[in-house]
């Protein structure tokens, strides 16, 4: 496994498959709240916007790439978990517990 | 141990926060502990960013941290429920946007190094990332605007689409093929990032409102696609992980979407439905039985087990908080109520649960199609608010009927279905609708909230 590509590769396969065994037990009851979980996960390009905005700008050109992407990001995962939390607040039994 | 392999440690753990966060939706009793944990993950990949991967300039960071960060709060604040997919389809949109200006930026870097060199296998993944990314944003751009109805919610059409689109897509291959040979020719890569923007807007224009649940999950198998992308092009596993979870979920749904309205994707995304021609009506006059308000207290006050079968009509007329005081009433008078969801009520997977479990319906009486469906025979009484064709009795018994073979919430086999509409008006499918000429079915005409409001008060003035 030196080839960081094989390693890239191997790495994707096995998620691939853990996703498909994670998400496949999710209720229908919880879909909307799963979908918006996964998009605020999905803003983990959050990592990538940071080191593309902090790391030694090249032009202002790419400052400004970067910071948007960092903006973009931030809006997706804090929007993301805020609206997945104020959601699952929302799911009450019966007896009025969660 | 030095400092990168730290951060790297520190993306492990982010990872199996993120998937006991997915594991944990799998009831919604831990639901909420997920979600902690998952966010607990970001953190800790952004803090393990911030201090291990050679930043030096903080001040741009932090600007756009709070900018985004407080952005996203409003909107999560401020959005209703029924706002919800298009909310979705907005972060969709910026998570994309945000992947190309990673790209982006990781490309400029390359073209100023001293010496310019990009394999073949890094242009094609860098490639495959700006298109994915820029069609995933533009098509989100689009499905946003037509869930917060600033666009037409019915499918645009136009003659010769098809060839436009193979057309962009061919040109879009094209220009690839010519960046792979010349890489440092700026002019190829945006090329094919303006046209592959362009292809994402053609890609859901002809979408109909309808079809949104479907739409939605693809984009979200998109997003998470581009994530993967964007981890190859910058050499990063955590995004490679996250992007394949989130690839896989947005698979699924679409999966699930499909079945509960018997279509495959290919039909969906270049079908154009809604277009088909309305059968004429055979001639037969058939005679609805349309029943007041009053008289239907009188059944209700009798009845012993109540099914609802909610649609997205519900939401729009704002009655979910109607039906919940009439469950109530119900209940106060011994009745047993349950709520009988389609998989495709609403407009995106399980969107209405959310509606409901908003109005503070407790989530033990929502039950799924398939759980609903064997207690219909022993129902007193279905009521049908705001949905149509996913109670169409035409999808089990009319082969000649467009919507023929999607499951169905059986409310006629109950002994007796309200339905409450507004008049006889046909489904979003344009297909006319038998249940409304059974026997026993009793038809209540007017506004959803304003029938709804009435029978609760009827029970209160007993």
């Amino acid at each position: 496994m030196n080839d960081p590509l094989a390693y890239q590769l191997f790495i994707l396969a096995l998620s691939v498959f853990l996703g498909f065994a994670l998400i496949s037990k999710v209720p229908p009851l919880l879909h909307t709240p799963l979908m918006s979980e996964a998009n605020a996960i999905c803003g983990i390009i959050i990592v990538g916007a940071l080191i593309a905005a902090g790391v030694e700008a090249e032009s202002p050109f790419t400052i400004i790439l970067g910071t948007s992407a960092v903006v973009l990001a931030a809006f997706n995962v804090v929007g993301g978990y805020m609206v997945t939390e104020r959601m699952l607040k929302m799911f009450k039994k019966k007896d009025g517990a969660q | 141990m030095n400092l990168s392999f730290l951060v790297q440690i520190t993306y492990i753990a982010a990872s199996i926060l993120f998937a006991f966060g997915l594991k944990f939706l799998s009831s919604p009793i831990t639901a909420r502990q997920g979600n902690t944990l998952s966010s607990t993950g970001m953190l800790l990949a952004v803090l393990a960013t911030l201090a291990g991967q050679h930043i030096i300039g903080y001040q741009w960071i932090m600007i756009g941290l709070i900018i985004g960060s407080s952005l996203g709060a409003l909107v999560a604040l401020k959005a209703r429920m029924t706002q919800m997919p298009e909310m979705i389809a907005l972060l969709h949109g910026c998570g994309a946007l945000a992947s190309v200006f990673v790209d982006w930026v990781h490309y400029e870097k390359l073209l100023h190094l001293p010496v310019f060199s990009i394999g073949l296998v890094e242009g094609f993944t860098l490639y495959l990332s700006i298109v994915i990314g820029a069609l995933t944003f533009s098509g989100s751009v689009i499905a946003w605007g037509k869930l917060s109805e600033r666009l037409p919610g019915r499918p645009i059409l136009f003659p010769g689409q098809k060839w436009v689109n193979l057309a962009i897509l061919a040109a879009i291959v094209i220009a690839g093929t010519l960046f792979l040979m010349h890489p440092e020719r700026i002019e190829l890569f945006y090329s094919f990032l303006i046209l592959s923007a362009f292809f994402g807007i053609f890609l859901v224009i002809p979408i109909g409102g309808a079809d949104m649940p479907v739409v939605i999950s693809v984009l979200n198998s998109y997003s998470g696609i581009v994530a993967c992308t964007t981890g190859f092009v910058i050499n990063n596993t955590l995004l490679i992980v996250v992007g394949a979870l989130v690839g896989a979920n947005g698979v699924i749904l679409s999966i699930i979407m499909c079945k509960a309205m018997n279509r495959s994707l290919a039909n969906v995304i270049f079908g154009g439905f809604g277009q088909l021609k309305k059968k004429s009506t055979d001639g037969v006059k058939k005679e609805a039985h349309p029943i007041s308000a009053e008289d239907a207290f009188l059944i209700l006050e009798a009845a012993r087990t109540v099914i609802f079968a909610p649609g997205y009509g519900m939401a729009v007329a704002q009655a979910q908080h109607a039906v919940r005081e009439l469950t109530l009433a119900l209940e106060n008078n011994g009745c047993d109520v349950k709520f009988a969801i389609h998989p495709v009520a609403g407009r995106m997977p399980g969107h209405m649960n959310v509606l409901l479990a908003e109005a503070n319906i407790p989530y033990d009486q929502l039950l799924e199609m398939d759980t609903a469906n064997p207690l219909m025979e022993s129902t007193d009484v279905a009521i049908v608010i705001g949905a149509n064709d996913t109670v169409n009795p035409a999808a089990l018994n009319d082969k000649s009927s467009p919507i023929y073979g999607m499951p169905i919430v059986e409310v006629f086999k109950a002994k007796t279905v309200f339905v409450i509409k507004r008049s006889m008006a046909a489904g979003f499918a344009g297909v006319e609708n038998d249940l409304f000429y059974y026997d026993n079915t009793r038809m209540i005409f007017g506004d959803a909230k304003d029938i709804v409001q009435k029978l609760g008060a009827e029970f209160k003035s007993k």
